[in-house]
């Protein structure tokens, strides 16, 4: 088993283990932060793929893909953090409701 | 005149215009209303050079600043990116117009540029010709979607949208691991490249269903539709609008390109799984949408319910059957946006939207109940509507490759749909216990959702073209030329 392959194989294990933990945890931060486990995960995928023979260089176009997951990463928590912020203003509360009954409301 | 349309990159153009017009109505909020208005009537200008381009010179490959394939990104159009590029732009200008009437200033604001933002997004991932670039406009298209279900502001289009917001991340990151996985197995994203390279392998399969996987939570289809009828029956009208009529096909259409082009042929189970899991979901959507008290959750529920049609076209196979979820897919965003429509209406009219508690609507709001109905139609599969023409193919397609059991769901769903849309017109007429104030609609916001839901129904007469444009650069397997 060469390191590359070990680096892919510890980025699709930190994906199941952010998937774990969005599943598992209901605080709505730990949920967040869980989906950037994951994404850190498929980038480290990504990147340790690039290098496709050993010794050589490597590929840099899965590298550009990174830098654009992560420019999309950081857009996406940024808007997660916003929401959490207002969903705890407007409830008091971090989690989702166990059984939210919906109410519409015309505004 | 003629050479100076040939020669326009059209595309480059669908996805400027609404990025420019976002990006203009954020800097200049006062003047966002008619700044997202002329977008939305130049959009649709452009699409229509966009269609004349593809008519005429067939097939079209654009290579974005002139860097190519393998290492540019390309813009590709053939007849089915076309056909929901059109249903795009029809349905983008009708929410437009409701809209300009719906929002008030502060909200409008805010409202324009991310639906600008949103409306580029979908055009970009209806040209994208690599599945990296897809990856990139579906975020974009879904941070945009759940900043828009949010502006409602109360607790519970918050938390819809929060729980919408980790689902889309899911979705994307499961797609994106997908993507690496192809990626690395043939050295290429662009999908035309993939379709010549690819061959079954371990890693190709893992691809598949993380890729599908992903894809059919962004669809919402059964059982991963938990999120959907929430986030889009808390959202504003305009926005439950475009999210059922317009959002949920964008990842529906990346899994058919990835279906019909990408991935390997599979085994027919595959197939079936999805059929299987579309007519629960025709059953499931139909019988929870009778269940709802709430006129919103029931047209959410209806969506949940007619997203499951498109996926009775996998066991089927037959470019019919293509053909037939495609028409069903296009008469469901106008019938869907108009039910919408209809429903924020109410809405505003009576402040509530109570099915048992609709006062009288039919009297007070005719041309936005005539619009419902017309929809409800649509939805039900009655001729000459467009959601008809979808069903007979579809139906055409399962008996002839002797699957009638699909056919029976096809008339099964088309009876619960009958049943929900009743139950509302009923209650529409008969007056409340308790009267209500009402409010006054503004007349633009009657008519475009009357416009969109005559348009579903009339969607039947055109079918002769909207195949023959389905043909150019066909994707789909040969069944059979019914």
């Amino acid at each position: 088993m060469n390191s590359l392959l070990l680096y892919a194989l510890a980025g699709v294990g930190l994906f199941t283990l952010g998937l774990y933990a969005l599943i598992v945890h209901a605080h709505l931060l730990r949920k967040i932060l869980a989906i950037n486990v994951m994404g850190s995960g498929v980038f480290l995928v990504l990147v340790a793929l690039g290098g496709r023979t050993p010794g050589g260089a490597p590929d840099p176009v899965p590298h550009a893909m990174v830098i654009t997951g992560i420019v999309v990463a950081v857009s996406a928590t940024a808007l997660a953090l916003a929401l959490l912020l207002r969903v705890q203003a407007k409830t008091g509360r971090t989690r989702f409701p166990e059984q939210g009954n919906i109410i519409l409301k015309e505004y | 005149m003629g050479t100076a349309v040939a020669n326009t990159p059209w595309c480059v153009m669908v996805i400027l215009l609404p990025l420019a017009g976002a990006l203009v109505s954020f800097l200049w909020p006062r003047r966002s209303v008619p700044l997202g208005l002329v977008t939305a009537l130049a959009v649709p200008a452009c699409v229509a050079g966009l269609g004349w381009q593809v008519a005429e010179q067939g097939v079209q490959r654009y290579a974005v600043g002139g860097w190519g394939a393998p290492l540019g990104i390309d813009l590709y159009a053939d007849g089915l990116s076309l056909l929901l590029l059109l249903m795009t732009a029809l349905v983008g200008l009708g929410i437009s117009v409701y809209s300009s009437g719906y929002f008030e200033r502060k909200t409008a604001a805010v409202f324009w540029p991310l639906w600008l933002f949103l409306w580029a997004a979908l055009n970009a991932l209806f040209l994208s010709a690599d599945i990296f670039n897809l990856y990139v406009t579906l975020e974009l298209l879904g941070l945009s979607a759940v900043a828009l279900v949010a502006l409602a502001g109360g607790a519970d289009a918050l938390i819809a949208a929060m729980r919408y917001l980790l689902v889309s991340l899911l979705g994307s990151l499961l797609y994106l691991l997908g993507v690496a996985l192809l990626y690395h197995s043939f050295g290429s994203v662009d999908i035309a490249i993939l379709a010549q390279r690819v061959e079954p392998s371990p890693a190709v399969w893992a691809a598949v269903g993380l890729m599908s996987a992903g894809l059919l939570l962004k669809t919402a289809l059964f059982p991963l539709h938990f999120w959907l009828p929430p986030a889009h029956a808390s959202a504003p009208a305009p926005v439950s609008a475009l999210l059922s009529a317009l959002v949920v096909k964008a990842s529906f259409y990346i899994l058919l390109r990835l279906w019909l082009e990408v991935f390997p042929p599979s085994d027919a189970a595959v197939g079936q799984l999805l059929g299987v899991l579309g007519a629960s979901a025709v059953l499931w959507g139909g019988i929870q949408a009778l269940r709802q008290a709430r006129l919103k959750l029931l047209i959410a529920y209806s969506t949940v319910a007619q997203l499951g049609y498109f996926f009775l076209a996998f066991p089927l196979g037959t470019s019919i059957a293509w053909k037939g979820a495609l028409y069903l897919l296009l008469s469901h965003a106008l019938a869907k946006a108009a039910m919408f429509m209809a429903a924020g209406n109410i809405l505003r009219c009576c402040g509530h939207d109570h099915i048992v508690a609709l006062d009288r609507v039919a009297k007070r709001l005719p041309l936005t109940l005539t619009a419902f109905t017309l929809a409800g139609i649509s939805s039900m599969g009655l001729p000459p509507s467009g959601g008809f023409t979808g069903k007979w193919l579809l139906l055409d397609a399962a008996l002839y490759t002797g699957q009638w059991w699909w056919a029976l769901t096809l008339i099964l769903g088309g009876l619960l749909a009958a049943a929900y849309v009743f139950k509302v017109v009923g209650y529409a007429f008969t007056p409340a216990e308790v009267s209500h104030e009402v409010r006054v609609v503004p007349v633009r916001m009657e008519w475009t959702a009357l416009v969109l839901a005559l348009a579903a129904v009339l969607l039947g007469l055109g079918t002769p073209w909207l195949l023959a444009l389905l043909d150019i650069g066909f994707p789909f397997d040969s069944g059979y030329a019914g």
